[in-house]
């Protein structure tokens, strides 16, 4: 009985092992079944809804949908925007507020969406840029809105 | 055709020649010494690029590729590594043992490569007692692994070296009694000897299951006194950091680790020449055409391809199982390791006995 047992074991162990190294075996000997992908050269294809950065949507024309409203600094969990804003002078006479410059610190934004969520004009997105890298943190602060740009016609 | 044993013939000839017989003979013993450390560091490189490798494919991996075509030079590349970082040797260390252990594991694993014979012709010291000489002279590492472990005055390192003398000093046996029954089937402990007489057919196949199973036993069992997974339990990255090298950095961690390759190929060449016939070309009985083409083939091809095959196999084992614990690995060398192998030896030496064998 003891004997018997005892052989089962050897027996059982042994197929258990084999199976394994089958397995292995069957790897090293298909090359295709490869998973890797090697970075630089291929970028895998990000999903639809990965937080990379904040950016504002600029058109051909150089006009963006900012009102300077602050809802997404409010908005924003840790400080991440600044919005400062001036008043432009309309042709009739009014003074309108107005976006200024859109200050973004990268370095420290969490990619929360909570800024995309709050704007009521849907003026910010995020994008899929993730290699933000740089050998300086000053260089993390970014302007959003383009340079001479001003607030698309009839957004409100 | 291509051998090494006319080159050596001539090397020696020219010496002998020109020099008096002492000056031909230590100038003999420095071209050996300067070969036995090139190969070992060719070996050191190729073995660690070869398990990147093996374990990255295992895995679904592609391994290093960027350092050179294929990563080739990736190996070089960490070595020059390790030779530039700086040698810590720590405060509470007991400093003479410590900086002497990895010597003591490096000397122990160039020692053992005296009989081996790399190929036709090719050997360094062909003495009668081999096989024994080898089995004597491998148990050494695990004084210098030991050494480690105490001198490093840190608790992993000696827990590592203390369960790294349990496992070598067991395991011993084990390789020690499938070593024994391919003496027995041979008849002599002489490497050369051993190699001759498997003229006609290696052991593994001439002696039927019993050798099937000693080339087994031997298999797992060298793998453990090695200190490689599924038995690495010495370094047991994940319960010791690094168990008896923990507290080692630079050039003294890198002879631990060459060490541990060079003991690799040494285990893997001994298997080879003991159960697949060392430089002896596939021959299959009295098939004189058959054995005539095989011979077309270099002896020291032979050699390196059976060595590197096992060394693969050995690799094989790292990368599919997981490690065993202290009592599992205790319990499979003294419950089933011993009693199959000693059990085993008996069948053998009937076999040779009743000559049965081929």
């Amino acid at each position: 009985m003891f004997l018997t047992n005892y052989i089962k074991d050897i027996a059982r162990a042994t197929k258990s092992l084999l199976k394994g190294m089958k397995l292995t075996g069957y790897y090293f000997t298909h090359p295709k079944e490869i998973v890797t992908e090697q970075y630089p050269e291929y970028k895998a294809k990000l999903s639809d809804r990965f937080r990379g950065e904040v950016v504002m949507l600029h058109t051909d024309t150089n006009e963006h949908r900012c009102t300077g409203c602050t809802a997404c600094e409010l908005a924003c969990p840790n400080g991440t925007i600044k919005i400062v804003t001036k008043f432009d002078v309309q042709p009739d006479g009014k003074k309108k507020k107005a976006l200024d410059t859109f200050v973004y610190h990268l370095e420290l934004c969490t990619m929360c969406n909570l800024c995309i969520e709050a704007c009521p004009t849907d003026a910010i997105k995020m994008a899929q840029n993730f290699e933000h890298s740089v050998f300086d943190r000053s260089q993390l602060t970014k302007i959003l809105n383009k340079q001479g740009s001003r607030l698309m016609e009839g957004v409100e | 055709m291509f051998s090494l044993e006319s080159i050596t013939n001539a090397v020696q000839l020219w010496l002998n020649a020109s020099f008096s017989p002492v000056t031909a003979l230590l100038i003999q013993c420095l071209i050996v010494g300067i070969l036995a450390i090139s190969l070992f560091a060719v070996l050191g490189l190729a073995l660690v690029y070869m398990e990147r490798k093996v374990a990255a494919v295992m895995q679904i991996r592609l391994g290093p590729n960027r350092v050179g075509p294929k990563g080739i030079f990736q190996t070089t590349a960490d070595t020059l590594k390790l030779v530039m970082k700086e040698g810590l040797t720590p405060d509470g260390a007991d400093k003479f043992l410590f900086n002497l252990a990895p010597f003591v594991v490096m000397i122990a694993a160039m020692l053992i490569l005296a009989p081996i014979a790399f190929a036709k012709g090719f050997q360094m010291w062909d003495i009668n007692i081999g096989v024994l000489y080898v089995s004597a002279v491998s148990s050494i590492s695990v004084i210098g692994i030991l050494m480690a472990g105490w001198a490093s005055n840190n608790k992993y390192s000696l827990l590592g070296a203390m369960r790294s003398g349990a496992q070598i000093v067991s395991y011993e046996l084990s390789v020690g009694l499938s070593v024994i029954s391919i003496v027995v089937l041979a008849g002599s402990l002489q490497m050369s000897d051993i190699i001759a007489s498997q003229q006609d057919g290696w052991w593994l196949f001439k002696g039927h299951a019993p050798a099937i199973i000693a080339f087994i036993i031997f298999i797992i069992a060298s793998t453990a006194e090695t200190n490689r997974a599924p038995f690495d339990l010495a370094e047991a990255e994940s319960e010791l950091t690094a168990g008896f090298h923990t507290e080692y950095s630079g050039m003294k961690f890198a002879l631990f680790f060459l060490a541990e390759y060079i003991n690799i190929f040494i285990v893997c060449a001994i298997g080879a020449t003991l159960f697949l016939g060392g430089w002896m070309p596939f021959h299959i009985g009295n098939l004189e055409a058959f054995n005539h083409i095989m011979d077309f083939i270099p002896s020291s091809l032979w050699f390196m391809g059976k060595t590197f095959f096992l060394i693969f196999v050995i690799m094989w084992f790292r990368w599919t199982f997981p490690r065993l614990r202290v009592d599992q690995l205790l319990s499979l060398e003294w419950k089933y390791l011993l009693p199959v192998s000693l059990f085993n030896l008996l069948l053998t030496t009937l076999i040779a006995i009743m000559g049965w064998h081929f």
